[in-house]
C-alpha cells in the first residue's frame, strides 16, 4: 500500500517524511521499507535515517542544497515500490520478575486499577508487543499492543531514580527502563536483561519491526540470569515467523 | 597525559559528534559550540572534528605532563599559563609539567582547549564526546588523566591569520526555520514569537535551554518524532524548549522551530537571564 507522504525540510541538513499521525503495524511495516530503500539509496554518504510512529528523519552529513530535487529522488525512489519480500518477524521473550521487590509500583498499580497482580502479570506478559522505534534513551523501546485494561495515566511527580531494567506502564504504553534514569511511570516489574551494551556490535539487539514478549520468572532465576549476562553466557531467546 | 588538578564547574571531553547511532536513541552530543571547537582544532593544524575539551563557565586547573601544543578558544575565561596570561586564539607552546589554569569569565560561558593530535580518551561508538551511559565519565573530575598525542613534529607547523568572530558573543538574535508543526500556531502566537524579547532561563544545559516568559497556545502533543539539536519544542504549559547538543532523539512536544547551526553555537555561549530574540528565516 502506498500511502500520501508529507516532505518537508528540518533545517538545514534534514528532510522530513511524515506519513498519517496514527500508530499503526501497517504504517510501521510501510516506513521501515523506505527507510531501507533509502538507506541504500544514499550508501556511499553518511546519511543517517532515524524513524519513529509515523515519520522518517534523513539526516545529510552537509546542509541541504537542492532541497527540491532531494525530494524529488525520494518520491521516485517510494513510488518505484518496494521488494515484497517474505518477511522474517523475530520475537524476543524478555524474562521478568513482577515481585514487589521489583515492580515496585505493582501492588498500587493493583489498588487503582482494582485487578489482582495475577491479572496484571497475566495481561501484561502474553500480549506480543511490536517494537516501532528506540527513542527517549539510548535502547528505550517503544513498544506498541498494550492491553488497554492496563492503561493508566503516568504518575504526576515523576520518581527521580527509575532503576535500570524497570518494567513500567505510562498511559498507554509499556516499556523497559535501559538504564537508571528519572521517569513517570508505574513499575510493575524489572529484567535482568541488558537492553543497551557499548560494548556489544550493535549497542542494542532490537529492531524496528521486531516483536517482543515478556516472560514471567522468579526472584531466583533473575539472580541467576543477571550472574549469565556478568559472564557474557546468557543467550536471549528468540523465534522466528513468517508473515 | 594531563592531570585534572582542579575540574571546573563542568569539563567534558567532545568532538564533532556520535552519527550513526541516533536509530538506538543515542544523542550526537559534541562541542556545544562547534565554530568554537573547530577554531580550536583548524588553529593549531588539527583536523576540525578533533576531540577537545569543553570547558564551562568557570575553567579547570590542569598540568600538562608531556610537551604538545595548545589552543583556547571560545568564550574568554582568562587562561594562564604557569600563572601568565595567554591569548585565545592562537597556538601555544606547552612544556612538560606547564599548569594551565584560568580566571573569571569575560564573555560566552563555554570555551574549548585543543592539543595537537587531539586527546585521546576513550573513543566509544565512533565518538570521544562524553554522554552519560555512554562514556564511562559524563565530566571530568579532579585527578582524572586525560590522555594526548605525542608531539610528532616540534614547531607549530602553521600559519594562519583568521580571525575569530567575536560577533558571536555579543549577537542577541538567532535565526530558526519552520518547524514540522509550525503552521499549527495561530497569528498571535508567532507574533509574540517572533516579536517578544526572551530570556534564558536557569534551566539551561548541555540538553536543552528553556526560556522565558511562557507562550500559551492551544497546541496538542504529537505522536513521539525525530527531533535535533537546535529544534525548539513548545510544550502545553506554553514553555520553550530549545533542543542542545545532548538532546534526546525523539520528543512528544510539537516542534515549532529549528535554529540554525550558527544559532545553536551563539545560544551555547548564553547563560542564565540573558535576553534574546528570535527571527524567522527562510529556506
Amino acid at each position: 500500500m502506498a500511502y500520501q507522504l508529507k516532505y518537508s525540510r528540518y533545517g538545514e541538513f534534514a528532510i522530513l517524511i511524515e506519513w498519517p499521525a496514527k500508530i499503526h503495524t501497517s504504517i510501521l511495516k510501510n516506513s521501515l521499507l523506505f527507510k531501507k530503500a533509502i538507506t541504500s539509496f544514499y550508501i556511499k554518504k553518511k546519511v543517517e535515517v532515524v524513524s519513529s510512529y509515523n515519520s522518517l528523519l534523513i539526516i545529510y552529513p552537509n546542509a541541504i542544497d537542492k532541497f527540491n530535487s532531494e525530494v524529488s529522488n525520494l518520491k521516485h525512489l517510494y513510488f518505484k515500490g518496494f521488494v515484497t519480500e517474505v518477511k522474517n518477524t523475530t520475537t524476543w521473550e524478555i524474562p521478568v520478575c513482577y515481585d514487589a521487590d521489583f515492580g515496585t509500583d505493582i501492588e498500587a498499580f493493583s489498588v487503582e486499577k482494582k485487578m489482582s497482580k495475577t491479572e496484571i502479570i497475566k495481561l501484561h506478559s502474553t500480549a506480543i508487543y511490536t517494537i516501532y522505534f528506540t527513542g527517549f534513551l539510548p535502547g528505550f523501546l517503544y513498544l506498541g499492543g498494550l492491553h488497554s485494561r492496563l492503561f493508566l495515566d503516568r504518575k504526576k511527580t515523576p520518581n527521580l531514580k527509575v532503576k535500570k531494567g524497570a518494567v513500567a506502564i505510562g498511559g498507554n504504553q509499556t516499556g523497559v527502563y535501559p538504564n537508571d534514569s528519572p521517569g513517570g511511570w508505574h513499575i510493575i516489574g524489572n529484567s535482568p536483561i541488558d537492553f543497551f551494551n557499548v560494548n556489544t556490535n550493535p549497542p542494542s539487539l532490537f529492531k524496528s519491526g521486531d516483536q517482543l514478549k515478556f516472560t514471567p520468572i522468579d526472584a531466583s532465576s533473575y539472580l541467576e540470569i543477571k550472574q549469565q549476562i556478568l559472564k557474557s553466557e546468557y543467550h536471549l531467546k528468540s523465534f522466528i515467523t513468517h508473515d | 597525559m594531563i592531570k585534572v588538578l582542579k575540574s571546573g564547574f563542568y569539563s567534558s571531553i567532545q568532538d564533532a559528534g556520535r552519527f550513526g547511532y541516533r536509530h538506538f536513541g543515542v544523542p550526537v552530543s559534541g562541542s556545544m559550540d562547534a565554530y568554537a571547537s573547530k577554531f580550536a582544532n583548524l588553529i593549531i593544524g588539527n583536523t576540525e572534528d578533533a576531540s577537545v575539551l569543553e570547558i564551562t563557565m568557570m575553567g579547570p586547573e590542569l598540568q600538562f605532563l608531556k610537551p604538545t601544543i595548545i589552543a583556547v578558544s571560545g568564550a574568554d575565561m582568562q587562561p594562564s599559563l604557569n600563572n601568565s596570561p595567554i591569548k585565545l586564539n592562537i597556538p601555544i607552546k606547552i612544556f612538560a609539567n606547564d599548569v594551565l589554569s584560568f580566571g573569571k569569565l569575560q564573555n560566552g560561558i563555554r570555551a574549548y582547549i585543543s592539543v595537537k593530535g587531539g586527546f585521546k580518551t576513550a573513543e566509544v561508538l565512533g565518538s570521544n564526546s562524553m554522554y552519560k551511559n555512554i562514556t564511562t565519565i559524563n565530566r571530568i573530575s579532579v585527578d582524572n588523566k586525560l590522555d594526548y598525542a605525542d608531539l610528532v613534529t616540534p614547531g607549530f607547523g602553521y600559519n594562519s591569520t583568521v580571525k575569530y568572530d567575536n560577533s558571536l558573543f555579543s549577537c542577541s538574535e538567532i535565526e530558526a526555520y519552520k518547524g514540522p508543526e509550525f503552521d499549527k500556531l495561530t497569528t498571535a502566537n508567532k507574533d509574540q514569537i517572533f516579536n517578544a524579547e526572551f530570556k534564558i532561563s536557569k534551566l539551561n544545559n548541555r540538553m536543552a535551554y528553556q526560556l522565558e516568559p511562557l507562550v500559551p497556545n492551544l497546541l496538542t502533543p504529537i505522536l513521539t518524532s525525530p527531533v535535533l539539536p537546535g529544534t525548539v519544542q513548545l510544550t502545553p504549559s506554553g514553555r520553550l524548549i530549545v533542543l542542545m547538543r545532548d538532546c534526546q532523539t525523539t520528543g512528544g512536544y510539537p516542534r515549532i522551530l529549528q535554529l540554525t547551526e550558527r544559532s545553536i553555537n551563539i545560544l551555547s555561549q548564553k547563560y542564565t537571564g540573558m535576553s534574546l530574540k528570535i527571527n524567522q528565516k527562510t529556506y
